[in-house]
């Protein structure tokens, strides 16, 4: 989702330069088939020759060296001029800033048992914003939205939730929008930006989440440091983004009307960005919702806790009713806020008496959202959500039916496919990638990179490899890369039979889009622990759950991509008697060839960033890793190198594919 | 346009109407809340961690439910994993953690090195570990309960995960195993599989027991789950002391794990009551087995579950607080 503002771009130029390398691509792929050959050949004579295996508990000096910066960090804390001087005003500043607004709507405040804005208060203010900022129809969901948090029973969680999330998202703001902007002036800022927004976005959270609360303690600071952590680059990418697809001519116009820099700054380049900044705005409130449970782990109120707490014992209703709640609450925002960013042209377009009106309104609304927060300021029904939350548990003891039915009833099926595809795909090109020597590992991909990528790509290849090697951790990094090339399969099939479904039919988008978003925002666990027990703790259960995650992405962008081919040209097709099989293999697929590499692309980097997730689930390798250095001293260091890793597939494979993505476009 | 009138209309009715509504109470009115700021000692603030398993929710609950009701402590727990929650002592963020589980690592951290938490003695729980197998396995195949008769089973613990060999299922992360060593000291034919999570573990017993499958792994206790499903512990070499000193050559049994209270420094000197009853908290795996069995199974939260607990034992609470 986060490139996809990209993309229209990307299928323009695909379109022309198609015809040009035939030739070419022929040879390409038969270089790749030939690296692949000298692989296999080599790994039949190779056999289980330095492989760099590791065992669990065994550490490197590397992986010693870190803990013991861990530890001098955690002992020298009291008395070093930078954490008084530095973490620790900033420690205040945030915690006053989420204190005040948890005061504001969720915990009660120095002499009220209440927050000081009730419910009545929440859903009115929820309701006036989304008007006044979107349109009617987002307002009512939003208001049927929050209202139905209260009745779910989680009135106090899901504002907690909120609470933490608009303070994380407006810090974030705060720094990404100018750095964005900055990005999208300067190209020299923009590279040595891009690698620091890689490492923030595929860094496991778990692995500075322990050292994040030695430098700001545990608390509300800890939380909202780590969610905007991972929160803040999509706003920075988008931004920077948008301000470079300004055209042009428009910023040389202004430039020969006498505009400086300053000027065509605030005057063309903010306000012609502007809807693409606000999809950067919402990308950064998705993600900061997908960091709710992890936070929780920190002492995090709200929603996370509440999902934490009912997997402790299992309790999959409870927790499905707290994730659905998180569901909820990302549709609510997301809509408004995707609603907010198409306004500007809707408003413009419509007529003038619209405008005339608006203002009144706007006001006699503001009026009434008063009069709602003073009633809840001051009554204890409009403070409180009435009710028992009889919703909730009807939803929990739903899920719980559903997860039983589907344990008693399904079991047999899903092993037989679970072991067909363990035995046939995973362990085959997982033990190509263990056994085999390292440094023919590594060759092969840098190899392939080049081939696929270009000198550039190879290059990069060439220093990931090396860092992989000197992670320490090389023989879990290869398991965790077979695990993540098939999902990463699996992700591509699926997206590529939904995406074209869905860019076919409108009909069929708007059916499924609201169970995509739902898959990607439901906190992980809550549909591993019924996955768990169909698949067993298996690198299987692992691939499924990244496809859950990594699957919507993908159908997003490529319906998108099929979408945007052009209406005649289907038809011109269909007029010349081809039927439905036809145009969608021989016309929409291969238009929207930049929409395919694209997915693949977000694909991998979706997946990668379930490897954690998979290795609470039986994945073991990297994943286990690093949730063993969160939880074990000992294994701090092990557990840093093992999310360095993670980085590093990350970083290669996104570079790799991005330059095959130009390759193929260009 | 005319439909944006018209929401303007149908708010100013809405509020016509609540404002014509509102009677009902006023918040601050009633007096509920003074109960817990009625017996204000001289306890002040404890804070509590609690980390994320059952039983240690179970000795938080109760005494946290004591400090409040009979001490008029305002008690704040958070929720934290282990190794934040020591970090905490030094930061002055935790004052006790009332269930440890050895644990040496993080003692010489922060105990014998930073001097920033001591230790509050032992909660009177024993914890187990161990490998366990299903009730059903146990019952049908007696002598596997005895780790010399592994190997004759190996063949039937295979799975998509084990590579050809017997397959045992380790890992919840947060806990040292040695069960790499012991499989290649003890010359099984078994391969260590992380399922990474206790989640994970649960799931695997519940559905073993349920579907007569075989599986054996890593678990302890006290924990709720056995409650559901009574698993059996495997016969390991039995351990002596030093015996798991060198992590390459354990050929023997987990110890028994004294399970310990640790407190910061700081609180342990603030002469608060709360210390006194961190201190003096001790009760026996059966009493954390109940409460954890009201939280997990039975889904009471943890302050009901505590409160039903205290009421029928006050005679133990009285011995705590005395």
């Amino acid at each position: 989702m986060t490139v996809a503002v990209e993309k229209p771009e990307k299928t323009r130029t695909a379109e022309p330069a198609a015809p040009v390398k035939e030739t070419r691509k022929v040879s390409r792929s038969m270089v790749v088939g030939a690296i692949l050959v000298v692989w296999l050949v080599l790994f039949a004579v190779l056999r289980g020759k330095q492989t760099l295996a590791l065992a669990a508990a065994d550490l490197t000096d590397l992986h010693r060296w870190f803990n013991d910066v861990n530890d001098s960090i955690g002992a020298n804390r009291n008395s070093n001029p930078l954490f008084l001087y530095f973490f620790n005003e900033i420690r205040l500043v945030i915690d006053t800033l989420v204190t005040f607004v948890q005061e504001l709507i969720s915990q009660p405040s120095a002499d009220r048992p209440v927050p000081q804005i009730g419910w009545l208060g929440v859903v009115g203010i929820a309701g006036y914003v989304s008007w006044a900022v979107g349109n009617w129809r987002v307002a009512l969901l939003a208001v049927a939205g929050f209202t139905f948090l209260g009745l779910q029973g989680l009135w106090q969680e899901s504002m907690d939730t909120l609470a933490l999330t608009l303070s994380a998202v407006f810090v974030a703001l705060l720094f990404a929008i100018p750095l964005g902007v900055w990005a999208g002036l300067s190209d020299r800022f923009n590279r040595i930006v891009t690698p620091f927004l890689d490492f923030m976005q595929t860094m496991p959270t778990f692995v500075y989440l322990a050292p994040l609360t030695l430098f700001f303690l545990i608390g509300p600071a800890s939380a909202t440091i780590a969610t905007l952590i991972y929160a803040a680059p999509p706003a920075i990418r988008i931004t920077a983004h948008a301000i470079r697809s300004v055209p042009e001519t428009t910023v040389e116009a202004a430039d020969s009307l006498g505009a400086t820099r300053r000027q065509s700054l605030m005057k063309v380049l903010l306000p012609m960005s502007k809807r693409t900044v606000v999809m950067g705005v919402n990308q950064t409130i998705m993600a900061a919702l997908a960091m709710v449970t992890i936070a929780a782990l920190i002492d995090a109120p709200g929603l996370g806790k509440t999902v934490v707490q009912a997997l402790q014992s299992l309790d999959v209703g409870t927790a499905f009713n707290a994730g659905l709640a998180i569901v909820v609450m990302a549709i609510v925002l997301d809509r408004v806020t995707t609603a907010a960013s198409g306004r500007e042209e809707a408003a413009r377009g419509s007529k003038n008496r619209f405008l005339t009106w608006r203002r009144p309104l706007l006001g006699a609304g503001a009026a009434a959202t008063a009069v709602l927060i003073h009633l809840s300021h001051t009554y204890v029904w409009a403070a409180e959500f009435p009710g028992e939350g009889g919703i909730g548990s009807a939803i929990s003891s739903g899920a719980d039916t559903v997860t039983t039915w589907a344990q008693d009833n399904l079991s047999g099926i899903t092993n037989a496919f679970r072991d067909a595809l363990t035995n046939g795909l995973l362990n085959p090109f997982q033990t190509l990638l263990t056994d085999s020597p390292w440094w023919l590992v590594g060759a092969a991909l840098i190899a392939l990179g080049a081939v696929l990528g270009g000198r550039r790509a190879g290059l990069t290849t060439a220093v990931c490899v090396g860092l992989l090697v000197g992670t320490g951790v090389w023989s879990d990094s290869m398991t965790t890369l077979a695990s993540t090339v098939v999902a990463t399969v699996l992700v591509m099939l699926l997206g590529i039979v939904f995406g074209v479904w869905m860019g076919r039919s409108a009909l069929v988008d708007r059916v499924l889009r609201p169970s995509l978003d739902a898959a990607q925002v439901m906190p992980p666990f809550v549909y591993l622990v019924p996955f768990l027990a169909l698949f067993g703790a298996t690198r299987f259960t692992a691939i499924v759950a990244a496809v859950v995650y990594a699957a919507p992405v993908a159908m997003k962008i490529i319906a998108d991509g099929v979408r945007n081919v052009p209406a005649t040209t289907v038809e011109a097709a269909t007029s010349a008697g081809c039927n439905t099989w036809q145009i969608i293999t021989k016309v929409q697929l291969p238009m929207a060839r930049g929409a395919l590499t694209l997915a693949t692309n977000q694909g991998l980097i979706y997946v990668l960033s379930m490897v954690v997730v998979g290795g609470l689930v039986g994945a073991g390798a990297l994943g286990y890793d690093v949730v063993a250095g969160f939880s074990q001293g000992q294994l701090y260091g092990k557990g840093l190198a093992a999310g360095l890793a993670i980085v590093l597939l990350g970083v290669m494979f996104d570079r790799i594919t991005q330059a095959a993505a130009r390759r193929t476009s260009a | 346009m005319a439909r944006h009138w018209r929401a303007g209309a149908a708010g100013i009715a809405v509020l016509g109407l609540t404002l014509t509504a509102c009677g009902g109470a006023k918040v601050g009115d009633s007096s509920s809340d003074a109960g817990g700021s009625g017996s204000s000692g001289k306890c002040g603030t404890f804070n509590l961690a609690v980390n994320p398993w059952v039983g240690y929710e179970a000795n938080a609950a109760v005494i946290a439910y004591v400090a409040e009701n009979d001490l008029g402590c305002k008690v704040t727990k958070k929720d934290l994993k282990e190794e934040i929650a020591w970090q905490g002592f030094g930061t002055g963020e935790v004052d006790a953690v009332v269930e440890n589980w050895g644990h040496d690592d993080l003692k010489k951290k922060y105990i014998t090195d930073q001097k920033t938490a001591v230790d509050a003695g032992p909660t009177g729980n024993e914890g187990l570990i161990g490998w366990y197998v299903p009730p059903w396995l146990a019952k049908e195949h007696p002598d596997i309960l005895d780790w010399n008769n592994l190997n004759k089973y190996a063949a039937e613990f295979k799975t998509s995960e084990s590579g050809g060999k017997g397959q045992l299922l380790d890992g919840d992360p947060s806990f040292v195993t040695n069960d790499e060593a012991l499989v290649k000291n003890l010359k099984l034919d078994y391969k260590v599989v992380y399922a990474g999570s206790e989640t994970a573990l649960i799931q695997a017993f519940r559905k073993a027991e349920k579907d007569k499958e075989w599986v054996i792994g890593y678990f302890y206790e006290p924990q709720w789950f056995m409650s559901e499903v009574p698993l059996k512990k495997v016969k390991l070499p039995e351990y002596k002391e030093g015996c798991d000193a060198d992590a390459e050559k354990v050929n023997c049994d987990y110890p028994v794990y004294k399970l310990d209270k640790i407190v910061s420094k700081k609180f342990a000197e603030s002469g608060s009551p709360a210390y006194d009853l961190v201190k003096n908290f001790t009760w026996t795996n059966d009493d954390q087995n109940i409460v954890a069995k009201y939280i997990a199974v039975d889904k009471m939260t943890p302050e009901a579950a505590a409160k039903k607990w205290v009421e029928a034992n006050r005679d133990k609470v009285e011995a705590w607080i005395k």
